[in-house]
């Protein structure tokens, strides 16, 4: 067996690197979900009421079912340009574990889904009459909500790559594994802006995280192989 | 070898449906005989409860439909684990015989216990811990088999799926320890409680035969579908030819 | 009799919940059965064609 010429930390890094780079080139799909999750956000007082006290108490739940939904929505491009020009093959083939390239890869996704929600939470928070005290509760939370979510949703992308009703396939395969970080992101936000301790729900949060990072990568990997096949 | 050749044969796809065909019998008569006598037991014999009067009577329904449904999810993780590493195209069949199985019977468990909460905790539905994790799981089998039908290569969906059901698995433990973890309207565990069942035997006895009575039946159905998907999978058409007559 | 089928009141619950035990349980059996009387027709049709019987057609 060769030796591999580049090290593991090298090659993690040239992944995390290229797609960071990438993404600066298509700044809409970075944008996009953002803008998706603002949207989804103003729907609730449309549809419901704008009346600030009902708005509070659904401010948890409405913040983390928009930021779910928008990383439903930029998981479609986790894989489908490497897909296209021929990467994600090279990559299976590079030698490297293909794991440790995909936690890499899935890693270079969450930044660039994950931490704009995460900035752009307090902004919803406030049009939701949420309590200012909560926001770094809520910012925490989402950071590791959307961590777990990215790393699971890479496994149900690397599922649907060559179907054809992907889309809505991978929303069903992803949600019911997002429905605990849903759970106690929304309990962890909620407990925080009725002023009580919220660390329990954030512990959860990120030893799901962990068991995400360390586990999702596997799937994806075995995933990605199936759907090259 | 000799120890391990019966396990090679029984993968062997033809030979397997000629077993699978043989203990159908031996499954399906033992098991309509326990639900038989179980529900019998249950609904005539055993005595009224004395907090819950007669609507206590759903258990022999409810349990062991959950039951199940925790047995067919893991049967198919495994199965589809060994077909995903071995490449072992039966243990594939083995996994997507069971899905239906196990999704019919989760749905026959949260209807159920919808059922027996609200005379008991006065609601239909509440989002506590096992209740919330077993609709979870039916929707984790609502998604495999979607997925499974996603792909038009077989052998695709096979290993595709087998991924699938392998990440969910977590989602069984949860099922199971959620009474004991969380603060749970669900009643905790009355057969394998700390210091034995905390039923008299008149009301234990009948819904062991029900959960004996339930497995066995899934192992007969379980024989049945994989037969079919045996069909479905084989290539090599000529022992098919030796099928002769309908079984 | 009418006792037992009253069911201390709670007939509105315990019936319903037997009867759905019984639909899928019907179910089960009758869906099985027809996968493999299907399953089998169409493997009989293949051989006898002589064809490869070639995997994943549905």
């Amino acid at each position: 067996m060769t030796t591999l010429t580049t090290s593991l930390p090298r090659a993690a890094w040239l992944v995390l690197e290229r797609d960071l780079r990438l993404a600066f080139r298509r700044w809409e799909q970075v944008t996009h979900p953002v803008v998706f999750f603002i949207m989804v956000a103003t729907l609730f007082p449309l549809a419901l009421s704008p009346e600030p006290a009902l708005l509070r108490s659904i401010a948890p739940g409405v913040v983390w079912v928009g930021a779910l939904l928008s990383s439903l929505l930029a998981l479609e491009s986790l894989f489908r340009a490497d897909l296209d020009d021929g990467t994600l093959e090279q990559l299976t083939l590079s030698g490297q574990p293909l794991a440790w390239l995909l936690l890499a890869k899935t890693l270079a996704h969450w930044l660039l889904s994950g931490i704009p929600l995460v900035i752009t939470a307090p902004l919803i928070a406030a049009s939701l009459s949420a309590p200012g005290e909560a926001v770094g509760v809520l910012m925490t939370a989402l950071a590791l909500g959307t961590g777990v979510l990215s790393f699971i949703g890479a496994v149900g992308a690397a599922l649907t790559l060559g179907s054809r009703r992907g889309s809505v396939l991978l929303s069903l395969l992803v949600l019911p594994l997002a429905m605990p970080v849903l759970i106690f992101g929304a309990r962890a936000t909620d407990q925080a802006m009725r002023g009580e301790v919220s660390t329990g729900p954030l512990w959860l949060l990120a030893a799901m995280l962990i068991l995400a990072v360390t586990l999702a990568p596997l799937a994806s990997a075995a995933a990605v192989r199936v759907s090259l096949e | 070898m000799g120890t391990w050749t019966w396990f090679h044969k029984l993968a062997s796809p033809p030979h397997f449906y000629r077993i699978a065909g043989k203990m159908i019998p031996w499954f399906a008569i033992p098991a309509a005989l326990l639900i038989v006598f179980g529900i019998y037991g249950g609904l005539v014999r055993a005595p009224a409860d004395y907090q819950q009067g007669d609507a206590f009577r759903i258990i022999y329904v409810h349990a062991p439909s959950a039951w199940l449904s925790l047995m067919c999810y893991s049967t198919m993780a495994i199965s589809a684990a060994v077909g995903l590493i071995w490449r072992i195209k039966l243990s594939h069949a083995l996994a997507a015989a069971c899905a239906p199985i196990g999704a019919s019977f989760t749905l026959l468990a949260l209807a159920t216990g919808s059922l027996w909460g609200k005379p008991m905790w006065g609601t239909f539905w509440t989002w506590d811990a096992r209740l919330t994790s077993e609709l979870i799981l039916f929707f984790l089998y609502l998604g495999y088999m979607a997925l499974r039908s996603a792909f038009d290569d077989l052998t695709r969906a096979d290993r595709a799926s087998a991924v699938l059901a392998l990440v969910g698995i977590v989602n069984v433990p949860i099922i199971h320890f959620s009474v004991t973890w969380w603060n749970s309207l669900h009643q905790g565990s009355t057969v394998l409680a700390r210091g034995g069942p905390k039923m008299p035997l008149s009301m234990l006895a009948p819904l062991l035969m029900c959960f004996l009575g339930f497995t066995l039946l899934f192992a007969a159905l379980a024989c049945v579908r994989v037969r079919g998907e045996v069909l479905i999978r084989e290539r090599n058409a000529t022992w098919l030819k030796e099928l002769g007559s309908p079984q | 009799m009418q006792e037992f089928l009253n069911m201390g009141g709670y007939a509105r619950f315990v019936w319903p919940a037997y009867g759905l035990g019984l639909v899928v349980l019907c179910w089960n059996i009758w869906s099985a059965l027809h996968l493999h009387r299907t399953a089998l027709e169409r493997a009989r049709r293949r051989a006898a064609i002589g064809e490869d019987a070639g995997q994943g057609s549905r």
